[in-house]
Parts: structure tokens; sequence; C-alpha cells
């Protein structure tokens, strides 16, 4: 273990579903966390409960904004904060998307469940610097219309023309849910989506089920494969490469991912209990 | 380097007056020593604690002791602990964090003990290990600290390896039983007509100052040879050895191998040969609060790959079955520890033999593993099926790693 957590204050609770919640943090003392990059995580702390990795899914100025989800005792400690609370904060850790490699090229951001959360800021990134890109796409699935993170903003995104295509999907749809778009996998969203293969970089983040299919379905249209951006999980303890825990073959989750090619991953995903 | 190191002759005595010099500069000085039917790793006060006269006797899941006639102190194979118990505790405070009334938090990294080791009787196996340790725990981007400042602080006396067990197989995990390096004194011990003495030689400042402090005479010839000589033999004299192949790209190509259900069938998940291993450095974190509820510890313990929760994840384990958990150690241990921290992962100290209570041998294994990946190499070789194969898969001898 390298360093303690630093204390930081929550201004704002903004309940996303019914099980996820995205927190605003803000550093409750003189000293900070250096600077994130989208696709890097911290370790989130609640007190007397545990600590947690989780994605940066914005980054202010000051305010990194984390979106969690309560699967666990760690999560849902976080998930019933309210304004004000203080939580501790470890970080930047892992890996960025590395947008800037991508430069002059088609996106292609393919989001599934909380899978959203930490390409949000890369979304961000990539609108605030609009020229440097070709066509942005933004294909995002839900397990069902409540379950979709960043409702307001994926409406305004959808708006958008600098978003050359956004769409959004859901696994299942209700009578009465009020869903009148896209029901079914996220990978049926891609032949809707306009980008060159040759010249396009793909950022995954999801459910390893739906980033398998995205990216094979992606190298099948000929995306090289260390265009294919992924996130991946694992359990984390340390995230300093110290705890074992975040193993996938040879790659140490914590340093050497969350984020990786496929060209790495595809092989690591591709077997069983791995 | 080498010339100006002293090589000398200790008496048996002198091995005493090391211990108490040791202790005279404030050091603990932790050594093997009898108790509770093995030799284990405790503190010493004096070297008479050490196990002179005792010897073990190994086999794949046993371990006895057994009386030597020589009286020999250094002549019994590795216990069921290893440094890392006293550089990786079992467990260790990471941090204290309190809440005030106003709702305040705040976070003081926990104190440590400052302790100087001084450790005696090291094999050149656990040598080998402490070295893979220190890559991982101290040769990152991130250091631990609490790990580094007891290394740095400790330091390493060898005792060079004459008497290996049946579950030993270091020489064909490219090390041996000789020191070559990461030691501060060596000792090889030599029990013959012309006495109980230990040939020893300085392998840092801090040894030829230490070997200063205690009685000693020159190293003389015939104490050399017979030093050398019984080292040699011990080379020729290994219990087990792993398959002559490269044992990274055999475990990497193995995932799918029939071999780990057979294993799985006889595994019981215990988790012992972590607990032994003397490389094994996995970990995890507790939270503990006091009854008051404003004050918690956070608390890093040694934890098990075997362990179900170890790769828990929202829904579950991510290795349920035996079959995932056993095939993640091993390929841990022998394959991808060269991609994490660029070394093997095992040094051949024959422990999780020893220890694991139904006997598994990971020589045994990685050689099933061979004869099945060789069978099915040749299988696809004749169906004309080569193309992943027989070119990926280099069945050479390994070089041994320096």
């Amino acid at each position: 273990m390298t360093e303690v957590p630093l204390p930081y204050r929550v201004t704002r609770v903004h309940r996303e579903t019914a099980d996820t919640v995205t927190l605003a943090l803000v550093p409750a003392g003189p000293a900070a966390s250096a600077p994130f990059v989208p696709g890097q995580f911290a370790m989130v702390y609640a007190f007397g409960v545990g600590e947690i990795p989780v994605s940066v899914s914005r980054i202010g100025r000051r305010t990194l904004h984390h979106t969690v989800r309560s699967v666990g005792a760690v999560s849902a400690a976080l998930c019933a904060l309210r304004p004000g609370a203080r939580v501790g904060l470890r970080g930047p850790f892992g890996t960025g998307w590395e947008l800037g490699r991508a430069a002059g090229q088609d996106l292609l951001v393919v989001a599934g469940g909380i899978g959203l959360a930490p390409l949000r800021p890369l979304v961000l990134q990539a609108l605030a610097a609009r020229s440097r890109y070709g066509r942005l796409n933004l294909l995002v699935g839900a397990r069902t219309p409540g379950d979709l993170l960043y409702a307001r903003q994926l409406r305004s995104w959808t708006a958008q023309r600098a978003l050359r295509h956004c769409a959004v999907t859901v696994d299942r749809s209700a009578d009465g849910d009020g869903w009148w778009g896209h029901v079914g996998l996220v990978t049926a969203l891609l032949k809707h989506a306009a980008f060159a293969p040759e010249n396009t970089t793909a950022f995954l983040c999801g459910p390893e089920v739906m980033i398998r299919a995205t990216a094979r379905d992606l190298l099948h249209r000929g995306l090289p494969p260390r265009r294919v951006r992924v996130s991946l999980e694992r359990n984390m303890r340390c995230a300093t490469g110290h705890c074992g825990h975040c193993q996938l073959g040879g790659v140490l989750l914590c340093r050497d991912g969350p984020v990786i090619g496929w060209d790495r991953a595809e092989a690591l995903c591709s077997v069983r209990e791995l | 380097m080498s010339d100006r190191r002293t090589t000398a002759v200790l008496a048996r005595t002198g091995l005493d007056a090391l211990v108490q010099a040791l202790r005279a500069r404030g050091r603990t000085v932790v050594g093997p020593t009898v108790r509770d039917g093995a030799v284990v790793l405790a503190e010493l006060s004096s070297a008479e604690e050490l196990p002179f006269g005792w010897g073990t006797r190994v086999e794949a899941g046993r371990y006895r002791l057994v009386r030597r006639a020589d009286g020999a102190a250094f002549a019994h194979t590795a216990g069921p602990q290893s440094w890392k118990t006293f550089l990786h505790p079992g467990r260790e405070k990471l941090w204290d964090a309190d809440r005030t009334a106003d709702g305040q938090l705040s976070v003081t990294e926990a104190p440590r003990a400052h302790i100087s080791y001084a450790f005696l009787g090291v094999r050149p196996c656990d040598l080998r290990a402490v070295a893979v340790q220190d890559r991982v725990l101290a040769g990152g981007r991130y250091r631990d600290r609490g790990y580094q400042e007891r290394r740095t602080g400790a330091l390493l006396i060898a005792a060079e390896c004459t008497e290996p067990g049946a579950t030993c197989f270091c020489v064909s995990m490219g090390g041996g039983p000789g020191a070559d390096a990461g030691f501060d004194l060596a000792l090889t011990e030599v029990v013959d007509e012309a006495g109980h003495r230990f040939l020893v030689r300085a392998g840092s400042d801090a040894g030829d100052e230490l070997l200063a402090e205690v009685p000693h005479r020159p190293a003389d010839p015939e104490t050399k040879a017979v030093a050398r000589g019984a080292v040699d033999a011990a080379r020729e004299r290994m219990g087990r050895a792993m398959p002559p192949v490269d044992l990274r790209t055999l475990l990497g190509d193995s995932l799918e191998a029939d071999r780990w259900d057979d294993v799985a069938a006889r595994c019981l998940t215990c988790g012992n040969c972590t607990m032994v291993c003397p490389t094994c450095f996995c970990t995890t974190t507790e939270e503990v609060t006091d009854l008051t509820g404003d004050h918690a510890e956070r608390w890093q313990r040694w934890d098990s790959c075997f362990d179900l929760d170890f790769s828990h994840l929202h829904g579950g384990p991510v290795r349920a079955s035996a079959r995932s958990r056993y095939r993640q150690w091993l390929t841990h241990k022998l394959s991808t520890w060269y991609e994490q921290f660029g070394s093997s992962g095992c040094v051949g100290c024959g422990r999780c033999v020893t220890w694991c209570p139904v006997g598994i041998d990971i020589t045994e294994e990685a050689a099933a593993l061979h004869d099945e990946l060789a069978a099915r190499l040749r299988q696809d070789g004749q169906r004309g099926r080569g193309a992943r194969g027989v070119r990926d898969v280099r069945y050479e001898r390994k070089e041994p790693e320096r």
C-alpha cells in the first residue's frame, strides 16, 4: 500500500437509477489528488465499511464525479451518502482511454449498463475538442429504460449534431414504461453507426459478454484489434499492483488496465473463469 | 569486488558470537529452531537454539524431523514458514481513520515498528524468493512501504544447502544449492574429522564489518574444498525436477488442458500451498471499527487465490471451480509471473509439495501438462493442423535465470 486516502466531501448526490447514484466529490482539505484522465479510476473509501475501485465518470476542475451501482457492502454505503458526507479517495490509478491517439479518426463509443460511466468523460473530452476527430458515434445499451444512466445528458447528446450518431437501446421494454426506442442488444446498433473501419478507434465498456460480442463484430468489420480499446473489471484491493486480486492472465488490471487493447484482451476474455 | 570480500572459517562457537554481535547492534535475530515437531523460524537469543542435530525427512504431503548424528545446524530442508512471515507479515495495519463529531474524516498512515532484522540461515532458494518478492512489492511504480523498510533494514546470512530434500527442485528452476548473490554473509556448514565449522563468505560491506567483530580464522584450502564439494554434491541430489521445458510457454498454452480436471479432483482448495510458498504475496483488506463507530482501522492480511472470495465480483466469484483456481495458482507461479514481474514466481523450494495435505506435486502436474500438450501437438501435426503449435511451444532446456 502506498498512500492513505485523502478526505473528500460529497457536494452532490444524483440518483441515476434505482440502484445507481453519481457522487460529486471535492477535496475536504488542502490536499487534492493528482489530475485524472478519462478511463482511470479511484479507490473510494466508505468510512468503517471499506474501499472499492470506481472509474471517474466526469472530471471537473476540482470536482470528481463517480457513478456507483449498489452491488455490495461498500457500494451500498456509498450510494446511501448524503451531500456533506465525507469519503476517502486514493488515485488516480490505471490506464486511460488515450483519446489523443485517435486524433483524426472516427470514434466509436459503445457502452453497456454502468459501462457508460467511465466512457462519459471520454465523450465529453471528444466533444470539447470536436474538430480533432472524425465522426463521433455513441451507442448505449441498458437492461431496461429505467437502467439508463445520465438520461438528460443522453437526450441532449442525441439531439447534438456534434455527435454523428447517438443511439440508445434496451434489452427489455415493458408496457407502460414509456420507451419508444430500440429494443435489443447494443451490437444491433452497430449497423446504424457511421465510421470507416480502417480509420476508427472504438472504446468499449460494459459486461464482458457485451464487450466480447462487440469487439468480435468490430474485428469482423475490419477494425484492427489494437484500435478496439476495452475497459475490464476484476476484484481490486490495493490498486498498486501488490494484492494480486485483479489478475487477468498476465495482466494486472490496476496497473496494465483497466483500459487495454483488444489485441491483448481477446485471448484473456476467451477463457472461461480466467 | 569479490576479491576484497573476506572468506573465513568460523568455529561452531563462532555462530553464537555472530548472534550476540547482531543482538548487540540492536538487531532482531531470526533463524530456524525446533518447535512443535518442525523446524520453524523464530527470534533467537542464542545460536544454541538452532536445530543442531536435527534433520528433516520430507515427501509429498509429509514432513518429519529426524535426529542426525553429526550435530549439524543447517542440515534440514525448508520448513512450513519462509522469510515472508517477517518481511511481508500475515497481518499489517494500513491506516487509522477517525470521524469527528462534525462529520470530518481524517486518515493517518499506521505507525510501523522499526525492526531491524538479521535473518540467520537463509537457504539459497529463499534468497531467490526474497529477490522475487523484492521485484513484486518494491520493484514497481508503487512501493509497499512497510515491506521496503523491513527489507532495506534486514541483514541476510545465508546457509548454503548441503542436504536437499526429496521435494526440492531448485536446480531445475535455474537455481541451485549455492548462494551466489543477495546475502551479507554466506555460511557453508562443514562437519568432518577436522571438526564442526563454517566456511563464511562476506557478500556486502555490512557482512565484512560483522565478520570483523566475531572470532574467525582465515579460510584454509581444505575447508574451502570440502564446503564446495558438499554444495556441488547437493546439486546432484535434488529429490525432484521440473520437466526440462519452457514452463512459461507450457503453462500459457495449457489453459484448456484436461489435466486441470484431474488435479481439481484431488485439490482441496485449502490454500496451504499459497501460505507456505515463499513468493506468494497476495493480500486482502479488512475494515475494523471500534464500539464507538467513530474509529476505524484498515488491515491488510494474506489472502489466497484458492479462496472463493478472492475473485469475487458483483454477482459471484470469477473463478468458481477448483479447476480454475488451481490453474490460476500454477499458471501465475510458472508463467504469467514473467509478464507481471519479469521472472518466474517459483524458486523450487518444494514447500508446496511437502505441505499439500493431499500430496499434490507441482513437478508432477507440470510433467503431466507437458505430456498432454506434447500429445495434442503431435496429433495436430498429424492432422495437418500445426498452424498454432510446434513452432509456438519451445521444448528445449530452459536457461537458468541469473
